[in-house]
């Protein structure tokens, strides 16, 4: 379960079923809790049965519910990865990013984790996988203005 | 802004210039999806936020489905879909699309196609299967990237069943010569285990393989497997110990490449997944501990960077150490780590310091001794979840000692906690607490007054309970129970003298519970006030209805006429017409209580103390019952076990003759008529827990072992062990257990709200006798008035099949059958018989009309009360109408034996159609049993033949037959009574099937009565294949494919084909439609469809398909289990052949 935003949503990725209306509930709860919290306070809560570890940067809050038996700081640190990932992927990455190339972020996501557990943790590894996926993509956009010419 | 999406963006404006026409299509999509994201931005309420984004669905709808979008664009549209869904817009008409788009497009489209689906669509999503052929197609292309997106949504999303078809690819993909595909593969077999962890048993090898990979990150995927596993059985993988302290080894010494590194850290994420399995292993576990030891030491020593992630590791190391056998070096350090964190300024170490704290104080407290003060700050730190892990902590220390400290700190949280489950929570554990170590009786009270007040209605229901347990039950001196009761109430009136309004309703239940029982150990109060407290208390307009009935209930016990009178009347009054029919129950109680201060006394004695309910567990006192109840002709005592199945089945039948029973009746008229109908309704609560008691099979007579139980799922249940009693000696006749399993089944229908009485000891025995004679059946009649919802439904029954036929109530429990119009007509006929009683009868039987009518507030229930009641004038017309000797055919025949053709006794209607061979079930030296099943239509008949092989009549014959996979309805004419002399009764029922197994069992009892007097009863079962209940099911392909989508429960499975020249499919499928009778609904080429139901209507649709050799087949049905019986059935039958 791990989901960016800041008032508004922006990015959200379910590593559980559920059903729509939960989604909406546990969203809608999550940033009720997180956004009430002080500045320089912990950055972990309880809420029902789970632990959210959220993290600021900048003007977004990167949320992450996690089960009981989950370590806290690795899941901060988890977040940290990923806007690492982000962080390297976009150059400097701002809100801005996120929001008008979610799919990228999401794809990023998705190399990095795989149904909810940390699948590469090697920046680079995750890096090579994105530059090839982005190389085919590059190739792709050749091939398709070629006909034009 | 990263230079490949810059080019992207240069590159679309000569795309456009360049070629206009699909280009500008493009761009405008693009910058569409712009616009909407600025325009969103843009916006400043969320009216228009809705506006704009219904507006944009409507758009993206319209291309999405205009057949010359292309697929460039269809990408677009996914994006801009997926955004609006984000947002919480429904975009579900691009699900379909999503998968289309993740099936043709080229890689990038794919991509985003798969992206899509995998966010808009869950694990149980019926489109998913479409995607399945795509992932095939894409897990064997040789495009890197394809499989590799294949693999990513299969690890995320993955329907169960079809997991088949794709584990060989899957399993081949962990030999790539690419790691990351390795990696992807790992994971997604991962992902299979945690689903279906059965379908990847045979690859744990493969997963060894993985494990030793040269490639770190494949290693790293396969931890997750591992750790998951060992979870769940550690011994299996202790061998594998070394190879994990081996790689943490090195993974600590930094052998692993740098690009693992995390703010040099050496691979921190596999090194706490490591660190999480060794300490799964070393539980326990000396030997294997003491390989990891060093390691660990290790890891501690490494860690000592100021960052993050090695606190993350040192946290988990401290675990590990304090999970595995203990050795004390290593606790030391670990000790002092702990302690650094505690220490830290950092909160978020502080946070993680008091986790570590937590756990490691159940082994050894010692160690929060050394940060007492530290804790204590933390108690007054500003942040509340700080402040919860230290409640947390200290409510693992708290002892006698601290207790009051400790649950002050907790109380004053509580004040100050808003979030519901945190409040749960704690209230649960201060009640813990408070029980577990409370000092004194009045700060235990005051503790628990705080607790509900400020618990509220949320809190668990057993706090409550266990506190009214504790107070009924009390300590070891009466001097002190005395007092603490006392203090109880002393606390209480004030409290409801105050603002009641302001206390939750569970608050409420307790106290007027509490005043009810023990007000009247405070000398100076008056009962009248007590009674106006609590009247004020049904005046509020936010009580619940649950509340008001326990205050009636407390006042029932507090009135005493006179000068109360006028209270309680008036209560009464209001609340008899109330259309709560609990409330109503409650207040007629309490009406005839009050007026009959005689009748009150007995029923509610004051001051009755639970303890003195000593249970005679010898039941002595009832042995004259007993003997009198064997010498009317009840049958002798059984164990519940046996009674059970017994209870279960005598409601098939319950064409008991009478006048059979009618001894034991007379002896309880005498008891039944001189009580008010307040008690019957008491009774019938405690045959309801009897009832719930033999439900439980054998548990009642551990329970009488002195434990007291008073609170139970039922509410009060002091009643119990008198029940219990009752239970133990014995049903006197089997007619009466369909009463008293009919009450049980109501009862559990009721809210559990039963009366809150402790009964002394002679009370409890008359309603233990009252119980188990003839009472029962009366006592179904207040039921029928207490409980709303079964009225009706023993009405709709009773009227489909006529009074006195039984008929068939089928409960969650174990499908009890009930039949209480048979009760009421013989309470009825016995007492018109019993000429002793007749006048009260009649008064009887106006009271219940009257109870009946008032309760359900419908004018059906008198009807129905008088039609039974005339019914019941005429005992003996019913006894016509109800008793069928014998079955049909001429049977008197003395000189037939025991070869008789059974055949012939099988009713006329049935002996035209196929029946299964006639089996014999038991049999004794009187009788001998016999079943076969007749296959109808549309229904399936079990027939009994119960053949009379001795010289002399067997009488008071009931046959119960029951199931816990069927219902079993009883047809028209069922043996009851008499069977002569080598004669045969033949019973019918009609079986239908509420649970699929492979095999369906039908159980059931035989009781008779030997003419010298003595009862006897046979046990039988009889097994019936499912195929027995199949039949085929006609319908259209359309209708199966509209079918097909709407059931949820599958199965999947390769059979063999019957190859015998011709088209194998076509074969295969008529071998299976002759053997089990299914319905083919079509064959199109390779595949075929075929339906079938199971009887009544449980419809199982099939989907064959040829493939390599075998016949895929694919089984759904909205029934759970029904599919993996039915595809049994199909390999029996296609083995057989």
């Amino acid at each position: 379960l791990l989901f960016s935003r800041q008032g508004k949503l922006r990015l959200q990725k379910w590593f559980t079923p559920l059903t729509d209306r939960e989604k909406k509930k546990v969203i809608r709860d999550m940033m009720m809790l997180v956004l009430a919290r002080p500045p320089r306070s912990c950055n972990f809560l309880q809420w029902r049965d789970l632990k959210i570890v959220y993290k600021r940067y900048a003007s977004l809050y990167f949320c992450a519910g996690l089960e009981d038996k989950d370590n806290e700081l690795l899941a901060l640190e988890v977040l940290h990865r990923y806007v690492e990932l982000l962080d390297k992927y976009f150059g400097n990455v701002c809100e801005l990013d996120i929001i008008f190339n979610f799919e990228k972020a999401y794809f990023i996501l998705d190399e990095f984790l795989m149904g909810g557990e940390i699948l590469e943790t090697s920046k680079l590894a995750v890096g090579v996988s994105m530059e090839e996926a982005d190389t085919l993509q590059e190739t792709m956009e050749e091939y398709m203005s070629k006909p034009a010419y | 802004m990263s230079d490949v999406v810059e080019k992207t963006l240069t590159a679309l404006p000569s795309l456009l210039s360049l070629d206009s026409h699909p280009g500008s299509a493009k761009l405008s999509s693009t910058s569409k999806l712009g616009n909407l994201i600025r325009g969103i931005t843009e916006l400043t309420s969320k009216h228009e936020e809705e506006k704009l984004i219904q507006h944009e669905l409507l758009a993206i709808k319209e291309q999405v489905s205009s057949p010359n979008t292309t697929m460039r664009q269809m990408k677009e549209l996914m994006v801009r879909s997926i955004y609006c869904e984000m947002l919480g817009y429904e975009a579900s008409f691009s699900y379909i699309h999503a998968i289309k788009l993740a099936q043709q497009g080229t890689v990038l489209e794919k991509r985003v196609g798969y992206l899509a689906v995998s966010l808009f669509l869950n694990e149980s999503h019926e489109l998913l299967l479409l995607l399945v052929n795509t992932v095939l197609k894409d897990l064997q292309s040789t495009n890197l990237i394809e499989v590799c997106m294949a693999l990513t949504v299969v690890s995320q999303m993955f329907p169960k069943d079809m997991i088949p078809a794709i584990l060989p690819l899957v399993e081949e993909k962990l030999n790539h010569p690419k790691e990351i595909i390795r990696r992807k593969a790992v994971l997604a077999l991962y992902k299979f285990y945690l689903i279906a962890p059965n379908q990847v048993q045979h690859i744990h090898n493969k997963f060894r393989k993985a494990l030793c990979d040269k490639d770190p990150g494949v290693m790293t995927a396969s931890l997750h497997i591992y750790l998951q596993m060992i979870q769940e059985n550690p011994e299996a993988y202790k061998d594998l110990t070394p190879s994990f302290v081996t790689i943490l080894k090195q993974v600590v010494g930094g052998k692993l490449p740098m690009d693992f590194n995390y703010h040099t850290v050496p691979a921190p994420w596999l090194q706490i997944q490591l660190l999480r399995i060794l300490s799964l292993l070393g539980k326990n576990d000396q030997s294997t501990s003491e390989v990891m030891y060093e390691v660990l030491d290790e890891s501690l020593q490494r860690a000592e960077m100021n960052h993050n992630i090695t606190y993350a590791i040192l946290y988990e190391c401290v675990k590990c150490i304090y999970t595995i056998h203990p050795k004390s070096d290593l606790l030391e350090k670990a000790a002092k780590c702990i302690g650094n964190f505690v220490l830290s300024p950092k909160i978020n170490l502080k946070y993680l310091g008091l986790k570590a704290l937590t756990y490691v104080v159940q082994q050894d407290p010692k160690l929060a001794l050394q940060h007492q003060m530290t804790i204590i700050e933390c108690l007054d730190h500003p942040d509340l979840i700080i402040k919860r892990e230290t409640l947390e902590l200290l409510f693992r220390i708290t002892n006698g000692q601290n207790v009051t400290v400790i649950v002050e700190k907790m109380l004053e949280f509580l004040c100050i906690s808003e979030d519901d489950h945190t409040t749960i929570d704690l209230v649960g554990k201060v009640a813990e607490l408070a029980e577990k170590y409370a000092p004194d009786n009045e700060w235990f009270i005051e503790t628990m007054n705080t607790v509900f007040s400020l618990g509220g209605d949320m809190m668990q229901p057993d706090i409550p309970n266990s506190f009214l347990k504790l107070l009924s039950e009390g300590f070891d001196s009466v001097e002190e129970d005395r007092k603490l009761r006392l203090f109880a109430v002393n606390s209480y009136i004030p409290l409801l003298r105050g603002e009641p309004g302001k206390l939750p309703q569970r608050f409420l239940q307790v106290i007027s519970w509490v005043l009810g029982e023990y007000s009247h150990l405070r000398e100076d109060l008056e009962p009248a006030e007590v009674l106006s407290l609590l009247a004020k208390l049904l005046d509020m307009k936010n009580s619940s209805s649950e509340t008001k009935s326990w205050v009636l209930m407390a006042m029932t016990k507090l009135c005493k006429g006179g000068a109360d009178a006028s209270v309680t009347q008036e209560v009464s009054e209001t609340y008899s017409s109330s259309l709560d029919t609990v409330l109503r129950q409650r207040a007629h109680e309490l009406q005839y209580l009050s007026q009959d201060p005689e009748l009150r006394a007995r029923v509610l004695p004051r001051g009755a103390k639970p303890e003195t309910l000593e249970v005679d567990s010898s039941l002595s006192f009832l042995d004259r019952f007993v003997s009198e109840a064997l010498a009317a002709g009840a049958a002798p005592y059984k164990p519940p076990h046996q009674r059970q199945e017994e209870l279960d089945q005598s409601k098939a039948l319950s064409l008991e003759p009478y006048g059979l029973s009618l001894p034991i009746s007379m002896s309880s008229c005498s008891i039944t008529d001189r009580q008010s109908p307040t008690l019957l309704s008491m009774s019938s609560g405690l045959s309801g827990d009897s009832a719930d008691l033999s439900h439980k099979g054998g548990s009642s007579a551990l329970k009488l072992d002195g434990i007291k139980r008073v609170w139970g799922r039922e509410g009060y249940l002091a009643q119990r062990e008198p029940v219990e009693e009752a239970a133990q000696v014995e049903v006197p006749s089997p007619i009466q257990s369909p009463g008293r399993q009919g009450e049980g089944d109501s009862l559990h229908s009721q809210t559990p709200t039963q009366t809150p009485t402790p009964e002394p000891e002679q009370e409890k025995q008359q309603l233990a006798s009252s119980l188990f004679v003839g009472l029962a059946s009366q006592s179904s009649v207040s039921l029928m008035g207490k409980s709303e919802p079964m009225p009706q439904r023993f009405r709709r029954k009773a009227k489909g099949q006529g009074l006195g036929s039984s008929f068939i109530a089928n409960e969650q429990i174990s499908s009890s059958l009930i039949s209480p119009p048979s009760a009421v007509d013989n309470l009825l006929c016995n007492n018109l018989l019993d000429s002793n009683n007749a006048s009260e009868l009649a008064e009887q039987t106006s009271q219940l009309s009257q109870s009946l009518t008032t309760a359900n507030g419908t004018c059906h229930a008198e009807a129905e009360l008088t039609e039974s009641d005339t019914k019941g004038c005429n005992p003996a017309l019913r006894r016509d109408n109800c008793v069928v000797a014998a079955g049909p055919g001429p049977h008197n025949d003395p000189g037939r034996l025991t070869e008789v053709c059974l055949d012939s006794y099988l009713p006329a209607e049935l002996s035209g159609l196929s029946h299964s061979e006639i089996a014999p079930l038991c049999a004794n030296q009187s009788l001998n049993l016999s079943a076969c099943h007749v296959q109808k239509e549309d229904s399936l008949i079990l027939v009994v033949f119960i053949m009379n092989s001795s010289e002399s009549a067997i009488q008071q014959m009931l046959l119960q037959v029951d199931s816990e996979e069927l219902e079993v309805s009883c047809l028209c004419d069922s043996p009851a009574g008499e069977v002569t002399s080598h004669s045969v009764a033949v019973g019918q029922y009609s079986l239908t099937v509420t649970r699929p197994a492979v095999h369906v069992e039908v159980v059931g009892t035989v009781s008779y009565q030997l003419p010298a007097g003595t009862s006897q009863s046979l046990q039988f079962s009889y097994k019936v294949p499912l195929t027995s209940f199949i039949r085929p099911f006609v319908v259209s392909t359309e209708e199966y494919g509209t079918m097909w989508l709407s059931f949820s429960h599958d199965t999947k499975q390769n059979l063999t084909l019957i190859n015998d020249n011709q088209e194998p499919l076509t074969a295969t499928l008529n071998a299976l439609k002759k053997k089990l009778q299914l319905h083919v609904v079509e064959v199109i080429g390779m595949e075929g469809i075929v339906a079938c139901r199971l009887l009544q209507d449980l419809p199982c649709l099939m989907h064959c398909r040829v493939n390599a050799g075998w016949l895929a087949v694919w089984l759904r049905s909205p029934v759970p289990d029904l599919p993996d019986c039915l595809i049994y059935h199909c390999q029996r039958a296609l083995q057989s052949l």
